[in-house]
């Protein structure tokens, strides 16, 4: 895991690097023009906290399931990461809606889930830091319920209509009409699961000293 | 009693008529911001710059948490490391 946060690095920051050049040389769309051009940094903070969602959801379950520490260690990590990317993505969308809808904020159902579970993944941090013994557990449970309302946030757009653009927006932009548009929304989001997976490393890295610590303390106060 | 109650519909009303007569008549749907007459529309790049700025910003500062972080818990360790090699002796 540590080999690999160098490379990971190096390249992602090589991409973050490049990426306001790839924005910049996109065309502006007909209705919002230039604040349309923050899509690409919210589209790809969205995506990353679904993988970091995802990551949690899965290492929750096997930390439950099968008594993981290695699991434990990736879930806390991913929750994390999935309360960094999320308000990534609440706070570009806000800006965005201010411009393009007049209003910070809408109670529509798409961004209601999106704020839930970002909520869900700041208590399961609080749970981890403040629940006392047996709160790992407590905390893999929401990790597991927290990354099963993914699939419902993703839909929410198209079953319940709303000033929020639906999920075809993506689509269309992939029939190859525009593909500056497209290449720069593909760009954005491997740059950003790159950043994901860096920042996932070195959060294992902490999680993993943090639990040599722990093994330190016990082996001071029992030498037997 | 009834007093009271026509005191509070006539003050309702007051209230209201100010209210309704500031409304823009409604359009059915949400005015795309593109159609609002110029003195309405707000410049689009400080939210442009404010996004980008604040998606930086804090992982800057998330990094720097990491870093602090990691800091701390290998400074602990140094100085429990400290403690059993003067336990041993």
């Amino acid at each position: 895991m540590r080999k690999l946060f160098a490379p990971l690095l190096i390249v992602t920051a090589g991409m973050f690097a490049y990426a306001p050049i790839v924005i910049a040389n996109t065309r502006y769309e007909s209705t919002m023009f230039l604040v349309q051009k923050i899509f690409y940094f919210h589209f790809a903070s969205w995506m990353a906290w679904a993988a970091a969602i995802g990551v949690c959801g899965v290492a929750s379950a096997f930390y439950l399931f099968r008594g993981s520490p290695a699991g434990d260690r990736l879930a806390v990590a991913g929750a994390e990461l999935a309360v960094l990317f999320g308000a990534f993505g609440l706070v570009s969308g806000s800006l965005w809606g201010r411009k393009a809808w007049g209003v910070w904020w809408q109670w529509d159902a798409r961004l209601t889930m999106a704020l839930m579970a970002e909520l869900i993944f700041v208590s399961y941090l609080l749970v981890r830091k403040y629940g006392g013994p047996g709160a790992e557990k407590l905390a893999a449970g929401m990790g597991i319920f927290g990354a099963a309302t993914t699939p419902f946030i993703y839909k929410s757009v198209d079953w319940w209509r709303t000033i929020h653009p639906q999920t075809s927006v993506v689509r269309k932009l992939g029939d190859g009409t525009v593909p500056d548009m497209y290449f720069a929304m593909l760009y954005c989001s491997v740059a950003f699961l790159l950043l994901f997976a860096s920042l996932l490393t070195i959060r294992m890295q902490l999680e993993g000293r943090r639990a040599e610590l722990d093994r330190l303390y016990l082996a001071l106060e029992d030498p037997s | 009693m009834i007093r009271r109650a026509i005191v509070a519909m006539v003050s309702l009303i007051l209230t209201a008529v100010p209210v309704l007569a500031g409304q823009q008549p409604a359009t059915g749907q949400f005015l795309p911001a593109n159609d609002l007459p110029p003195d309405q529309k707000l410049p689009a790049a400080p939210f442009l710059i404010g996004a980008y700025a604040f998606i930086w910003l804090a992982l800057m500062f998330y990094l720097w948490t990491i870093w602090r972080r990691l800091g701390k818990v290998e400074k602990e360790m140094r100085v429990l490391d400290e403690r059993q090699r003067s336990h041993a002796r």
